[in-house]
């Protein structure tokens, strides 16, 4: 397979089906990387609040040059803004929202995701690396549905969808969905479901990306 | 009468000892208290256990108090950052101990050991390596992990506006770790921007309720880390 040629969804696309699916008047835990880019792509007239783990629920949109503020950052440490009816709080307010189950959705990027929903995404475990976890596990631990968006195979093509996960774990058996390039997948108890695949890829192709067997 | 505000910096920082545990507010550079852990530098007090949720960048702020070989252990959520180059550095030479916890687990234990309790039980972490070696118990059918409560000796924060009984508010996502760390320490010393009368905070926003504060000293025009690491400006100077 040439690697470089990407297949099924943009990233953006991939960022349009999540957004897509955030139900009317959802508090949403957006991760850092492609889960950023979905915010920008909620249909009219749907009001999601977004809540960054630092301490604001309410975040708006990246701020007009020359109107960055120094002390309001998100989660990425990058420059927000705060929409009309935000809020600021500490440290243990905001994950007691998140540990607490106040949140609805959390939509994080990943290593690896298993068939059980088990989901690494914090460290390759690799002898050297500075491990660091930040807020992932708390939010797989307790928000109400946790979302995956990620690539479906890593760069050199090797399985992210897999039966084990070889990679430490944040979370066992928290992923609910998983929106790849290639398709959308929900875990559920009889295994990897997919819900719908991306223009121009059949079954068999993604099972042949896949290593756990998929449910048509 | 009370009269937490000191003259200078260098005085509120002037008794942080040897071994101690030192709590420091900042999520990225937003809330560090950099001119109090300046002084802390000048200072030069050894072998201390740093609680913070990052290691600083460039090398200016908490990555120069790392620098400055004054740490011993840092206990943190997320050791690295674009411009983080002190901390890995030292880590991979062995040279520095880590206690990587989660950010909610992190933020709990300080709420914690502010509140007067010991231990508790979260799911974070649950069936992960960051859990091994942990007691776990079972309520209503799911593990839970023990976690014990912090308490630091000193905790360094930078806030808003402040009185001189200690009454606090901050700014924006400024104030992420620092009310919790007010909680959570024998001496907690601020930072402050603005020195108002008391009751000219109202009441009904006042964050960190005054009885929380040691010591608060006016820093008018704080320096700003990222600006600092941009043009490559080293603690000390």
């Amino acid at each position: 397979m040439n690697t470089h040629e990407r297949q099924g969804w943009s990233r953006i696309e991939m960022a349009q089906k999540v957004a897509q699916d955030l139900p009317d008047g959802s508090y949403v835990n957006l991760g850092i990387g492609i889960p950023e880019l979905v915010a920008d792509h909620v249909p009219e007239g749907i009001e999601i609040i977004y809540h960054t783990e630092n301490g604001l629920l309410g975040m708006g949109p990246v701020p007009e040059p020359g109107q960055e503020n120094i002390e309001l950052i998100n989660a990425g440490k990058k420059y927000v803004t705060a929409i009309p009816g935000a809020s600021y709080f500490h440290h243990a307010d905001s994950f007691t929202m998140i540990r607490g189950g106040h949140l609805d959705i959390s939509v994080l990027g990943a290593l690896q995701i298993s068939k059980e929903g088990d989901l690494a995404n914090w460290s390759t475990g690799k002898p050297g690396a500075i491990p660091a976890v930040g807020g992932a596990m708390d939010l797989v631990a307790g928000v109400k549905n946790v979302w995956v968006i990620t690539d479906h195979v890593t760069k050199d093509g090797q399985f992210k969808l897999v039966d084990e996960c070889s990679f430490p774990l944040t979370g066992k058996g928290v992923v609910d969905t998983v929106y790849t390039n290639l398709a959308i997948i929900d875990v559920t108890e009889n295994g990897l479901q997919v819900r719908e695949l991306a223009p121009g890829i059949t079954f068999a192709y993604l099972q042949e990306k896949t290593e756990p067997k998929l449910i048509q | 009468m009370i009269n937490k505000l000191v003259g200078s910096d260098k005085e509120a920082i002037s008794d942080i000892f040897d071994g101690a545990t030192v709590m420091i507010g900042g999520f990225g550079e937003a809330g560090s208290p950099i001119e109090l852990i300046h002084r802390l530098i000048d200072l030069g007090s050894k072998d201390l256990t740093v609680v913070s949720n990052n290691t600083g960048s460039g090398n200016v702020g908490i990555a120069a108090l790392i620098a400055n070989r004054q740490v011993k252990k840092m206990i943190c959520s997320f050791p690295r950052s674009t411009n983080s180059v002190v901390f890995p550095e030292l880590y991979r030479n062995g040279e520095i101990e880590l206690e990587l916890v989660p950010q909610g687990t992190l933020a709990e234990r300080i709420r914690a050991g502010g509140a007067g309790i010991p231990a508790f039980f979260t799911p974070s972490s649950v069936n992960t390596p960051l859990a091994d070696g942990k007691e776990t118990r079972e309520f209503n059918g799911q593990t839970y992990v023990m976690e014990y409560g912090i308490h630091a000796d000193f905790s360094l924060v930078k806030c808003q506006t402040a009185d001189r009984y200690g009454n606090l508010t901050y700014n924006k996502t400024a104030r992420n770790f620092s009310p919790i760390m007010c909680t959570a320490a024998t001496t907690t010393i601020v930072q402050a921007k603005q020195i108002v009368e008391p009751g000219e905070i109202d009441p009904e926003v006042v964050v960190t309720p005054g009885i929380f504060v040691n010591r608060v000293v006016q820093i008018v025009k704080p320096e700003h880390e990222s600006i600092l690491v941009a043009n490559q400006d080293r603690y000390p100077r």
